[in-house]
């Protein structure tokens, strides 16, 4: 027996291939043909197929657990996840557009402060921002970029749009399995790749290292780069590897590294001392130099702050840039982009509630069964409270959390996110999902064609997150008109 | 090539040589001691002492038996040399550098380290412990051989190969300085002359040595020519004037080689222009290869200067 697509319904959300039961989008249309011939069994061994593609190819993702750090094989699924072409040049545009803005926004902050200066944005968002780096005051990096690397979450509401969830400035994640993803769909549906025209993703590494090289405090050739990694019991320390190969840079850990009496940044090899250029550092500024930071970080390089501020070496994602990855400056966002850009947000924002303000916080407070309540400066999913989901008691502890430090939270409406289909046990069910795509920003600026597709495998569940039980789709941007 | 993954690939190579020379050891003595007569005493101690750990263990025991010191050699988790420790090492090296190596060295190290780990009491024990041990070299073997035909020959090889070879040529002499320790400085009326023969088959047989002795040497076994043969052999691939010689072969490939190299080629030197009759004759030969550990120790105390030691600031 075949998939009947008239079984599945996705009501009352928004499905990303099908319009209605037995009626797919004109954009998904011939996967969806493709599918509907294979029979359950041959669907089970394409996902076989993919499993093993996954263990054979090395995809994995670490989690600490029973006291020790395990590999886990990445949770894929087999079904692509399908967006029009013309809908997404729409979206590139309007990522293109907020990194601009948060951009000009951080450098605003750490220089003239303008922003705050009309009014535009409330100056006690500053005071009280974690990720807020005094010793980054002054400081004005190569093309006046700070966050070179961007992974912004889209999510879709039942009514079809498109919203940003929130924007990762800091150390973003998941780039390597956006393009494992299709390494390992290419092999499991070839056919389908023959017959439609899907944009290619494996562009990103080269996009990553010209960005990296157009840093360089030394225009040359070749420039040495390194990225930067906490070392083997980071969860992502399989991304860093992956990054550093495809992209021909060293992987190095912070012992890897030290700052020379002339400022400079040496590896420690077995030619010698070896100056390094650009780092592409997967470290939280907390951690990357005991000299300014966090005095007991052994992850760190002394010195690393003072090599950057002069010059020296070229640091991507700049120290300081999380000041713009609080929800709190989420919020603000389209503010800075009318402000500094005298343009319209060409991809709205989530409704969002600043507990800070007394009013907001009063609509929190009676409303948390409805709403979902974020900690300002956490990611991975971490500390939220999703309110029709929540127990009283958690609700209760939520409003104390709130009363006790309202910068700290914000919340927004629950969106009834979009769902697709998904392969689990014997067949296809909706599943929802969110949609992470990466934006690189030097000289130029690129967008992934699509990102990374993060899919809740439980049913009912909005919880995307790897580390807790998510797992991942392709994602197809198709040229409709080929 | 980063300082920091060359030590690591070089101590890998060091710790799974280091279990399988341990391995080999206690099986050939193994082999030898139920060969033996129960008059002759063989004391398992020796073997501790091979290994240069004998304060370790009396800190920790009482009785020289051969549970113990089998125990000791095998399992026990402060004895860092133990095959276990070894072992343990190893698989946090490889474990470190897999994006180095083969991605089935990783495979190769992990499952041995879960094999000796889940099958000790058999290696413990008399019953099982040939079965144990052969398991443990042939797959330190494995190892060796996926290296040498999947792996790049490039620095990180050369580091592969040099940490393997410097500590080949580390427990071949010091069981060479065992079987002279034990037999050549016999006291008056010790009752293992008739089973000398016995004995030194048996140092053959655990380098696995003792077919090529045969083919090569073409003389009935005596300590004299075993001796030679385990030290300046140059074709016999477990002879220390063998490994020495690839250490030098490796050393030269690297960057920054002089101090290294002249210590290697010192130390290849001397072990090569050895009178072994003489040395035996005027009871020699322990100091002799007491210098050449010392030689062995130093060298490997600059390759750790040159290559991995970076701690000058620029």
């Amino acid at each position: 027996m075949s998939i009947d697509w008239k079984s599945y319904d996705p009501s009352p959300f928004y499905d990303e291939l099908i319009a209605a039961p037995g009626k797919p989008r004109p954009v998904a249309r011939k996967l969806m043909e493709y599918l509907s011939s294979l029979d359950d069994r041959e669907l089970q061994v394409r996902k076989q197929a993919a499993d093993h593609a996954i263990l054979e190819m090395g995809i994995s993702f670490t989690v600490y657990s029973e006291g020790e750090n395990i590999d886990r094989a990445w949770p894929f699924d087999i079904v692509p996840r399908v967006i029009p072409k013309r809908e997404w040049e729409g979206v590139q545009a309007g990522l293109v557009q907020r990194l601009t803005a948060l951009n000009l926004f951080i450098d605003d902050v750490y220089n003239d402060q303008r922003i705050f200066r009309d009014k535009v944005l409330p100056k006690y968002v500053l005071n009280k921002s974690r990720n807020f780096r005094e010793q980054c005051r002054g400081i004005r990096p190569p093309h006046g970029v700070w966050a070179h690397i961007c992974g912004s979450d889209l999510v879709r509401d039942r009514d079809g749009t498109l919203y940003v969830l929130e924007d990762n400035l800091r150390v973003p994640s998941g780039v390597s399995y956006m393009l494992e993803n299709r390494e390992v769909t290419k092999r499991v549906f070839p056919e389908v790749f023959e017959n439609s025209s899907i944009l290619p993703v494996d562009e990103y590494p080269t996009q990553l290292f010209d960005m990296l090289a157009a840093i360089s405090p030394r225009p040359q050739d070749y420039p040495e780069i390194a990225v930067l990694t906490p070392g083997i019991f980071n969860s992502a320390y399989f991304e860093h590897s992956f990054l550093a190969q495809r992209m021909g840079a060293e992987l190095v850990e912070g012992a890897d590294l030290v700052v020379g009496d002339d400022d400079c940044v040496y590896m420690r090899t077995i030619e010698g001392l070896e100056r390094v250029d650009v780092i592409y550092r997967r470290i939280d500024d907390d951690f990357m130099d005991p000299e300014e930071f966090n005095p007991d970080s052994l992850l760190g390089v002394p010195g690393l702050m003072r090599a950057w501020r002069n010059g020296k070496v070229g640091l991507a994602n700049a120290p300081g840039s999380g000041v713009a990855d609080d929800k709190v400056i989420y919020a603000y966002v389209p503010a800075m982009i009318r402000y500094y850009l005298d343009q319209e947000p060409v991809i709205p924002n989530v409704p969002t509630y600043l507990c800070v303000n007394e009013k907001d916080q009063a609509y929190v407070l009676d409303h948390l069964d409805e709403l979902v309540v974020k900690p300002a400066n956490e990611s991975g999913g971490y500390g939220m409270l999703v309110g029709p989901q929540a127990s009283k008691k958690q609700r209760t502890e939520f409003a104390q959390l709130i009363k006790k430090d309202p910068r700290n939270y914000i919340a927004q409406p629950t969106l009834n996110l979009s769902v697709a289909p998904t392969l689990c046990d014997e067949s296809l069910e909706p599943r929802h999902l969110d949609l992470r795509p990466f934006v690189l920003q030097g000289v130029r600026t690129d967008v992934t064609a699509g990102g990374l597709t993060r899919v809740a495998m439980r049913k009912g569940s909005l919880v995307v997150n790897s580390s807790q039980g998510g797992g991942s789709k392709d994602t197809w941007i198709v040229d409709e008109e080929d | 090539m980063l300082s920091r993954v060359a030590e690591r690939v070089y101590w890998l190579a060091r710790y799974v040589e280091r279990a399988e020379n341990t391995a080999r050891m206690v099986m050939s003595f193994h082999l030898v001691a139920l060969d033996m007569p129960k008059s002759v005493p063989l004391t398992w101690k020796n073997l501790v002492a091979v290994t240069g750990k004998e304060d370790i263990f009396e800190e920790h025991y009482q009785r020289e038996d051969e549970r113990n010191c089998v125990k000791f050699l095998l399992a026990d988790h402060y004895n860092p040399s133990s095959v276990s420790s070894s072992l343990k090492s190893a698989r946090e090296n490889v474990r470190t550098t897999r994006d180095l190596v083969p991605s089935e060295a990783w495979e190769i190290v992990n499952e041995l380290y879960l094999f000796a780990r889940d099958n000790l009491d058999s290696g413990l024990g008399k019953r099982g412990r040939y079965q144990f041990l052969t398991e443990v070299v042939q797959r330190c073997q494995t190892l060796t051989g996926l290296l040498a035909g999947c792996m790049s020959h490039d620095p990180a090889y050369d580091f592969i190969r040099l940490g393997r070879n410097l500590e080949r040529a580390d427990m071949t002499s010091r069981q060479i300085d065992a079987g002279a320790l034990r037999l050549l400085k016999r006291p008056e009326g010790d009752a293992a002359g008739p089973y000398e023969g016995l004995l030194w088959t048996g140092i053959l047989r655990s380098q696995s040595g003792f077919q090529m002795y045969r083919q090569h040497v073409k003389r009935r076994i005596n300590g004299v020519d075993v001796v030679r043969f385990l030290l300046q052999d140059i074709p016999f691939p477990r002879a220390v004037a063998h490994s020495l010689d690839y250490v030098r072969g490796a050393i030269e490939r690297l960057p920054r080689n002089e101090v290294p190299l002249r210590l290697a080629l010192q130390a290849r030197r001397h072990v090569l222009k050895a009178e072994v009759d003489q040395l035996i004759d005027d009871d020699r030969l322990h100091d002799f290869i007491d210098a050449l550990q010392q030689e062995i120790a130093g060298l490997h105390g600059a390759i750790v200067d040159t290559w991995f030691a970076l701690d000058r600031a620029a």
